[in-house]
């Protein structure tokens, strides 16, 4: 059907698709465990300083962790479209889709990077400035340890996503994608929905604590 | 051209064919060779610690400069030779060839795999250039995040270099061999040691990462002084030993599956029968993975960890040996009214069997609660794992690095010296770690490197097998380094065994087999005549 | 020409916002220790439609689905574990 070949050790186009996909899904399952571990010190802090928790998570700004959670849906939701526009020859839309997913990506950079020099300027930077009332404030600095070592490390990954998103996006908009031949794309979209499900994690622990209390 | 012209080894003489390969094979010699340098770098820091230790006061090294020495030879040995040793190594190579594949799913992240082993290697071994840390491997919390002097952030960076590399090897195999087996080559009929690598990729997928991100957070504590797991600072220095010794148990069993896997390759070879119980072994392997990441809490028995979790770890650690010991039976019952041979291979394993049923019976007793508290961290424990880690896994791993160096080189290595070795080998090895059990016994703490003088004699015991130990050890360096020029060509099949990897000439062309085999039954399948029956005859 | 999305990933995108709104709604009302099961609920129903729906899982086999649980599967057993121990020590967090 179209040029593509499989690579040398493969039998078929869709041995290589198959292959491809289950190695990305084995890597999203050591990313699970990477950002796992964080979760781990989360879990056992907030259980072991339920009132400090509660008292830092208020000071997190919801307004903005709730955008930039509707942003990240939306760009996946960009993403999911371009993929199976790109399998049914669709590149320049595919190409379009992608874009708008990278500008939203980097929507929520800016937002974000907003949002740290807010707490920056609130003395609320472990090991930097960092300064709480007196009761919470053993508890609060893990919370905000935990906070910062998270949202750094998922921003990382979202700025890895956005220049992935643009490489993908170029080669959509040239046509090299295909119903037959479509890993790449497929298996950065996987990449780019799993940096979504991180932070859906991270914004229910992070910005939801403590709400319902004083 | 005959085989012996055209073949991996041959097509391409440029370094740049060498380290912009994607060939599995030259991938596997060029990791065989940085691993070999490690090996002797971590064999270094043990005989200086070894010297040290023949007398009972501390006059060799100050004990600052002992610290490090023990930290570098566990960091080196464990992340840079043990982890990697035959994963990288005869895994790289044989995989494919064991499957009838062309090469590994992802040949690039190969050769990626082995440039981030020699980044972080290189990071570390400058970390350890200028002055190195005095924390141990394990680098426990505070001491290492708040007090020590050493340089434990750059060492902690290397490591996290080379874990991506480790995690990059498991990711490849486990995608080759769920989609490049040839055709015929259903899971039962895969050859065990392909088994054991897809458990020990299993492990260092999903265990890696969390030592990732716990040098991070040991890093960013150190850093900026804040107090994830300091006591003082709010935090729980337990919390670092959970997620350390997560990795860090699993990582065990990184370092003894493949050994297990090569063990019975060479059992069934070398006892011209099939392999007692192959399902069992083959699910016993998955199990040794799965069970293994419920037990790390048998590290922290005294840490101050509860009662509860201790009961629970206990328990779970005695539920790990079952696979391992189910493994032993089989190999024993495969041994049993076998045509056996004593080829230098088959000695390894031999050895194998023993060193391994040692080492693993003492982890049961290290594994009950109150034993533990009597011996830990002394040289009990440290006697128990080198019997596991050196009498098992290194001397698999010679073990299997003989059995397929014809395959490898396409020349025999003299097989008397190697005899000869391999039993040194197993002198050297029992003379440097029995007396270790003693000790421990008697009451000698790891990691000091002064002892009360009552305990000298059984100290230059250990000291003076130690060096037949490395003499041992230096000793196949030499005869296989002789072999490559001038040991006797070898056949395709010279062991006359029925794995695929010996359906292709040796050394194997580039691209493995001439055409893609087609497999008809399982592995080791002898005649009674102990005839060997191909896989894709 | 133009290629509209395929319905279900409409929905999919349509009930994640919805659950994004039910989620910030329930956090402030005063469940008590049940306000943290209920955010994580929420977003583990939010995980599993983006992975079934824009990850595409529903379409594939289950060796990719056993892969895709994996590491949450293994996540469990370290939180688990380890959680074994703190919720039982008899002082936690240690004081000094």
């Amino acid at each position: 059907m179209h040029e593509a070949q499989p690579a040398f050790q493969y039998a078929t186009l869709e041995q290589q698709h198959d292959a491809a996909q289950l190695g990305m899904w084995t890597f999203l399952a050591t990313e699970v465990l990477f950002f796992g571990g964080l979760f781990v010190a989360y879990f056992v802090y907030r259980f072991g300083y339920p009132a400090d928790f509660a008292e830092a998570g208020r000071h997190t700004k919801i307004v903005i962790g709730a955008l930039n959670t509707a942003i990240l849906l939306s760009s996946s939701f960009l993403v999911a479209w371009a993929v199976t526009a790109a399998k049914l020859d669709f590149g320049r839309l595919a190409a379009g889709l992608l874009v708008g997913a990278t500008l939203l990506g980097a929507f929520f950079l800016a937002l974000k990077g907003y949002e740290y020099v807010q707490e920056f300027r609130e003395r609320l930077v472990p090991g930097v400035n960092f300064q709480f009332e007196a009761p919470h404030a053993r508890g609060a600095i893990l919370f905000f340890i935990f906070y910062f070592a998270a949202t750094g490390l998922h921003a990382l990954h979202v700025g890895i996503g956005l220049v992935i998103l643009l490489a993908i996006a170029s080669r959509a908009r040239q046509g090299a994608y295909s119903i037959c031949y479509h890993a790449p794309i497929t298996v950065a979209g996987l990449y780019w929905h799993f940096v979504d499900v991180v932070w859906v994690f991270l914004f229910a622990l992070i910005y939801l604590v403590g709400r319902s209390g004083a | 051209m005959s085989p012996q012209e055209v073949n991996y080894l041959t097509a391409g003489h440029t370094l740049r064919s060498w380290f912009f390969t994607t060939d599995h094979k030259r991938v596997a010699i060029l990791f065989s060779a940085t691993i070999t340098m490690f090996f002797f770098i971590g064999g270094g820091a043990a005989t200086l610690m070894r010297l040290e230790l023949a007398t009972p006061q501390g006059d060799l090294v100050s004990s600052d400069v002992y610290n490090r020495l023990f930290s570098m030879h566990g960091i080196v040995m464990v992340w840079f030779f043990l982890i990697p040793s035959i994963p990288t190594t005869l895994g790289n190579f044989m995989v494919p060839l064991m499957i009838g594949a062309r090469d590994l799913a992802f040949p690039r992240l190969n050769l990626t795999s082995w440039y981030l082993f020699v980044f972080g290697g290189a990071v570390t071994l400058y970390a350890i250039f200028i002055g190195g840390i005095d924390t141990g491997w394990t680098f426990y919390t505070p001491f290492s995040t708040m007090y020590s002097n050493g340089h434990v952030i750059l060492a902690a960076v290397g490591v996290f270099i080379t874990g991506f590399s480790s995690i990059l090897t498991g990711l490849n195999f486990i995608v080759t061999i769920h989609r490049l087996r040839a055709p015929g080559l259903t899971w039962y009929r895969l050859p065990i040691f392909i088994w054991s690598l897809y458990a020990t990729s299993v492990i260092l997928v999903l265990a890696t990462p969390v030592l990732a991100i716990t040098l991070l957070l040991i890093s960013l504590e150190r850093f900026f002084g804040i107090g994830i797991f300091d006591p003082k600072l709010g935090g729980d220095p337990l919390l670092f030993q959970h997620l350390f010794w997560f990795y860090s148990h699993p990582a065990v069993y990184i370092m003894i599956l493949p050994g297990m896997g090569v063990v019975s390759e060479l059992v069934t070879c070398f006892s011209r029968k099939t392999l007692f119980g192959y399902k069992f072994v083959a699910w016993a392997s998955m199990a040794i993975a799965v069970i293994g990441f419920f037990v790390w809490g048998h590290h922290m028995f005294v840490s101050g960890q509860s009662v509860f979790a201790g009961l629970v770890f206990s328990f779970m650690s005695f539920m790990v040996a079952v696979p391992s010991a189910i493994k032993v039976f089989n190999w024993t019952a495969t041994l049993h009214k076998g045509w056996v041979s004593y080829d230098a291979p088959m000695l390894y394993a031999l050895a194998f069997i023993g060193l391994f049923t040692i080492g693993g019976l003492t982890g049961l007793f290290l594994a009950c609660l109150a034993f533990d508290v009597f011996v830990t961290d002394t040289y009990f424990v440290v006697a128990h794992f080198h019997y596991i880690m050196v009498g098992g896994m290194v001397t698999a791993y010679f073990g299997g690095l003989h059995y397929w160096w014809p395959k490898i080189i396409g020349r025999m290595y003299p097989e008397y010296w190697a005899r000869a070795a391999a039993i040194l080998i197993f002198f050297g090895f029992n003379m440097t770690f029995f007396p270790q059990f003693v000790l421990g016994v008697l009451g000698m703490p790891r990691r000091y490197h002064t002892y009360d003088p009552t305990l000298q004699v059984w100290n230059v015991l250990s000291s003076a097998g130690a060096s037949i130990l490395a003499i041992a050890y230096l000793l196949p360096l030499f005869y296989l380094g002789w072999s490559v020029f001038w040991g006797q060509r070898a056949g395709p099949n010279p062991w006359n065994a029925t794995g695929l990897e010996w359906q292709t000439w040796s050394p194997p062309p580039k691209h493995n087999f001439p055409e893609s085999p087609r497999v008809h039954r399982g592995p080791y399948v002898y005649t009674p005549e102990a005839v060997a029956v191909p896989q894709n005859a | 020409m133009t290629y509209w999305p395929p319905r279900i990933v409409v929905i999919a995108w349509a009930a994640l916002l919805v659950l994004l709104g039910m989620t910030i709604f329930l956090a402030y009302e005063p469940l008590g220790n049940f306000n943290l099961l209920v955010a994580l609920c929420i977003a583990i129903a939010k995980a599993l439609i983006i992975m079934a729906v824009f990850m595409e899982l529903r379409e594939r086999s289950g060796v990719m689905i056993a892969f895709a649980a994996a590491g949450f599967f293994w996540l469990a057993i370290l939180i688990w574990f380890s959680g074994a121990d703190f919720i039982t020590r008899p002082q936690f967090p240690p004081q000094l």
